[in-house]
């Protein structure tokens, strides 16, 4: 039984080819398969580039957040031509949109930080939204996959970087490396910037390392807790009437104190990956 | 043959539980730790929105970042802790 309740959870969290569509009172109503593809061949790697199930909730996301910008975007323009302030879904994201902007975006990269706003918020919203779908029945979250966290992670460690090369330029960014503590003088001088260069180095690979998975395991963990305590069930499903309705009274509150806690977690991830990323931005722009 | 075959299973499955134990106390340090530091974080902020309500925003802003970076160290090491688990 152990075996068959850690195999529902990896089932449940992991990536497939295809979306099961679960009756809840027992068996499939349908199945998606998707496509599969031959696995293309880059220097003797094999990369299988067929969509799966966190592709397709993925693009499901993208495609979410471009629908509701949109809408509200025109929504704001009709109200804001008839002259009144924002109401119903464009006053809700607007007011989303200024938080994002204003207090994660500008408030920490500092001068220049508008520049930055639009990936942040892009950051921010897609990662919601991401979060949210996997909360959803039958939904599956994408951010539950290394592969996606960890492009999200590299996408903000380029804009780190990059950002920080322009605005510092070659010999400014060279020097956020290569860095003479203040205050050593000859040998130690010397001896102290070659030790600082790999730690330099590492600091900037750990950034998005840890903003991938940071992410990836905050919304792992949720649903393995959400799944073991659903499993739990199963695993007194033996024994007498009065344990086993007592556990399952006791896991379905417990399953549901977990989803309403994994509603604020999809929203503080969104939050924290948006703001350490222009936290990271704004150390990089102001290094000197 | 039969019996080498037995044996290698059971120093197999030994393995397995051994690198399961080493996970379970991998994760429960981590945790330990990362409780005492989020704890340590969550007690000052309350206390320093005590003193001073009016600068709520700054410290709740501060408090989360704080935790985030810890968070992301222990949860680094919860990952690697359950590959323990997934690589056989």
């Amino acid at each position: 039984m152990m075996q068959d309740i850690g195999e529902m959870i990896m089932h449940h969290t992991s990536d497939a080819h295809e979306i099961a569509f679960e009756s809840p009172f027992g068996g499939e109503l349908f199945t998606i398969h998707l496509p599969q593809w031959a696995p293309v061949h880059i220097g003797g790697m094999a990369i299988d580039l067929s969509p799966t199930k966190h592709v397709v909730f993925m693009l499901l996301a993208a495609f979410l957040v471009w629908l509701t910008m949109w809408l509200t975007g025109r929504s704001l323009e009709k109200q804001r031509a008839a002259g009144h302030p924002p109401r119903g879904l464009a006053s809700l994201f607007e007011s989303l949109v200024v938080f994002v902007r204003n207090d994660v975006a500008v408030a920490n990269i500092g001068h220049g930080g508008a520049r930055f706003a639009p990936y942040v918020m892009t950051l921010f919203f897609f990662i919601l939204y991401m979060n949210l779908l996997g909360l959803m029945p039958w939904g599956a979250t994408a951010t539950g996959n290394l592969a996606v966290t960890g492009a999200l992670a590299l996408t903000a460690g380029l804009t780190i970087e990059i950002s920080g090369m322009v605005a510092l330029g070659p010999m400014g960014y060279v020097k956020t490396v290569v860095f003479a503590p203040p205050g050593t003088t000859g040998v130690t001088k010397l001896l102290l910037t070659l030790i600082m260069i790999p730690v330099e180095l590492i600091g900037k690979l750990v950034k998005p390392f840890a903003l991938c998975l940071r992410l990836f395991a905050n919304m792992t963990a949720g649903h393995f807790v959400i799944l073991s305590l659903l499993g739990l069930i199963f695993l007194f499903g033996t024994g007498p009437a009065a344990i086993r309705w007592g556990v399952a009274t006791g896991s379905v509150f417990f399953v549901l104190f977990m989803m309403v806690l994994e509603l604020l977690v999809a929203f503080l991830q969104a939050y924290i990956f948006a703001l350490l990323t222009s936290v990271f931005i704004g150390l990089m722009q102001h290094e000197h | 043959m039969f019996q080498a075959d037995a044996a290698a299973e059971a120093a197999k499955t030994a393995l397995n539980n051994n690198a399961l134990l080493g996970a379970g106390i991998g994760m429960g340090l981590a945790i330990i730790g990362a409780g005492l530091g989020i704890g340590r974080i969550g007690g000052q902020a309350v206390e320093a929105i005590a003193r001073q309500p009016e600068a709520s925003g700054d410290i709740r802003g501060a408090m989360i970042l704080t935790a985030a970076l810890i968070e992301g160290a222990t949860l680094a090491a919860l990952v690697f802790a359950l590959l323990f688990k997934l690589i056989k």
